[in-house]
């Protein structure tokens, strides 16, 4: 079996975000990037899938040559092969534009099952995967904490968590998963791993490889603009609750929680 | 000049990070506080890769160039110094000597197991009347028909005791030169040999969580063919081996600089006094200045030793400048960050306590602060 996964670069979680003067980007001078926690589910489900049923296990990302350290970072995991569509073009492509990309490199591919992190955690979206299932024609099933494959290959059985319990959903193959926090723990790249990803065959391409119109992505082919970005509240100081005995604290904080907060 | 590392190079400093802080910190303090050594974390990090980074393929290394070993040790130290000695005892002084020095018998026979990280191998050579005075060992090797018979002690030996030990190499007197002065040989003694005992030592200041021993050697008989390298060429091994182990002492020294700094200005950030952070308070944010101010600087100098030795230059001067600044530097960000910390800095449920009591080891261990100025002011050619 082979295995597909997509993956992209986030700001790392200890990163201060600032808004940059534009008011509609960030300042990315100062920040770290790093692998997308989702994405990393991603990698290591396949991994895994791959141990168990053999096969192959390619890497593709879209986006700066910066993300080359990701998918190397995919590679020393275990993944065999990395693609990056480096072009200046998809820079500022919605969800859409990237998958219209990853769909444009995939559909020469042979592949079993694609996994996608279930969303990016920078601007949170969580549409390319489905938007790549649907320009490829195959089934979704996303934010997926268990996966089963059948003995035979032809199908997946994908756990989802809904309000009070848990939905198993079939599909057949080739199909698109989405990872949700909890369906792996992803390992780390080993040193061995990180020496044997140095001769992984690792292909960077360009729209026109591809044959994608640059009209198609970017800014150009974007359906969605980004009018405003503006940083969450700063939280506010919080309150003692007054009274003289826990009774009266107790009644304080119930009117509080009636009049102020109006929580009940 | 070009400063930058190979994207190998941050993938694995991004992986070994990760790891250190997932895997050990969470441990670290508890593993301090009963002076134990962890045989699950001891696996984990084998399982990472971190022995045997700079042998060769063919005996299960890495493959890896020095640098790469160095950013590694200074990852584990940035959380925790024990598990980074243990690495650093492994590989320059365990490792290292068997695979700069061994035949190839002996590369084949002890290099696969202890690069996969199933076995610990140590270097005796410290004794109880031989500290800085490393020439003047006393533990006497004497060739007996067809195997040596050793007779002596040491003392301070990293990773002698561990259940996995399997075996030390030990610095020994085989006879006098020319000159009058002792004739020294390394002799390979595999954990077993009847008159060879080695016992762990407890009530340690610091590095708690490594394992720390003195050996005994009792007419100790091992083959002859134990022998590392030439009759005579133990202080030449000795001094090479030092090289690299300054290097990463060294590495201990920087990443602890570098943690106990990243523990500083996080505390200094968020504690509020007089209504303002206190990393907001020119005394405080100076302190913090001068830190990165320190680390970086301490850094430059380690990286251009470890260049130096992946180019197969001379590093000598270099490895003891950088480890005796290393650990210099980390002495004075631990006792900054101490201070930032105020008094939940000298409580054990901070990590900045532990770091101000390992810090210690690294101005004494392999050679000391005064030992290194020896080094340089005759490289430098002042004495």
């Amino acid at each position: 079996m082979n295995f597909l996964v997509c993956l992209k670069q986030v700001p790392d979680t200890e990163t201060q975000i600032k808004v940059a003067p534009d008011g509609m980007s960030i300042v990315t001078d100062n920040i770290k990037w790093v692998m997308n926690p989702y994405d990393e589910y991603a990698v290591e489900e396949a991994l895994r899938l791959k141990e168990k049923f053999g096969g192959d296990v390619t890497i593709i990302g879209v986006g700066p040559k910066r993300l080359t350290e990701s998918i190397r970072t995919a590679l020393a995991m275990g993944a065999d092969k990395g693609i990056l569509v480096d072009d200046p073009s998809v820079t500022g492509s919605d969800s859409l534009g990237t998958a219209r990309v990853l769909a444009a490199v995939i559909k020469d591919l042979d592949y079993d099952i694609i996994l996608c992190g279930k969303q990016g955690v920078d601007d949170d979206y969580g549409l390319v995967g489905s938007g790549l299932a649907e320009l490829l024609d195959i089934p979704q099933i996303s934010i997926v904490l268990k996966l089963e494959v059948s003995e035979d290959g032809s199908s997946v059985k994908a756990h989802r968590e809904v309000e009070g319990g848990t939905l198993v959903i079939e599909a057949s193959l080739p199909a698109l998963i989405t990872a949700q926090k909890g369906l792996n723990e992803p390992r780390y790249a080993s040193l061995p791993g990180i020496m044997k990803a140095k001769k992984k065959p690792f292909d960077v391409k360009t729209l026109a490889d591809l044959d994608l119109d640059a009209s198609e992505v970017g800014e150009s082919g974007a359906k969605i603009k980004i009018m405003q970005i503006t940083p969450p509240k700063e939280r506010e100081a919080g309150k003692i609750v007054e009274g003289e005995t826990p009774q009266e604290k107790a009644a304080n904080l119930a009117r509080l929680l009636h009049e102020e907060a109006k929580l009940i | 000049m070009d400063f930058s590392l190979s994207m190998e190079h941050d993938i694995l400093r991004k992986s070994v990070r990760d790891f250190a802080e997932k895997e050990i910190k969470p441990v670290a303090r508890d593993l301090d506080e009963r002076e134990e050594f962890s045989y699950d974390t001891m696996n984990a990090m084998a399982g990472l890769g971190l022995f045997g980074m700079f042998v060769s393929e063919e005996y299960e290394g890495q493959g890896m160039d020095y640098m790469s070993y160095i950013i590694a040790t200074e990852e584990i130290a940035r959380v925790d110094g024990s598990h980074a000695a243990t690495i650093a005892a492994a590989n320059s002084l365990g490792i290292g000597p068997l695979y700069y020095y061994g035949n190839e018998a002996q590369k084949r026979k002890y290099l696969p197991k202890a690069c996969r990280g199933e076995t610990l191998w140590a270097f005796g050579l410290t004794e109880p009347n031989a500290g800085s005075d490393a020439g003047n060992t006393q533990t006497t090797a004497v060739l007996d028909g067809d195997e040596w018979v050793i007779n002596g002690s040491k003392i301070f030996i990293t990773n002698g005791t561990t259940d996995i030990t399997a075996g030390v190499i030990v610095l020994s007197r085989s006879g006098t030169r020319e000159d009058g002065r002792p004739e020294l040989t390394s002799v390979i003694v595999e954990r077993g040999t009847p008159g060879f005992e080695a016992r762990t030592m407890h009530g340690k200041l610091m590095w708690r969580a490594s394992d720390t021993s003195e050996l005994y050697f009792d007419d100790c008989r091992v083959p002859k063919e134990n022998l590392l390298g030439p009759i005579g060429h133990g202080f030449h091994q000795m001094l090479g081996t030092l090289d690299g182990g300054r290097l990463s002492l060294a590495a201990m020294g920087l990443g602890g600089a570098q943690g106990a700094f990243d523990m500083a200005l996080k505390y200094s950030q968020e504690r509020i006094q007089f209504g303002k952070p206190i990393s907001t308070f020119q005394v405080n944010a100076f302190k913090l200045a001068d830190m990165a101010t320190e680390i970086e600087c301490a850094r430059l100098l380690l990286y251009k030793a470890c260049w130096m030795r992946d180019n197969e230059q001379p590093i000598g001067k270099l490895a003891a400048m950088a480890k005796l600044y290393c650990s210099e530097v980390m002495g004075r960000c631990v006792d900054h960050a101490v201070q930032l910390h105020g008094g939940y800095g000298l409580m054990k449920e901070y990590d900045v306590e532990r770091f101000y009591r390992d810090h210690k080891l690294l101005e004494i261990g392999e050679g000391t602060s005064e030992v290194q100025r020896i080094v340089i002011s005759r490289l430098i050619e002042a004495v």
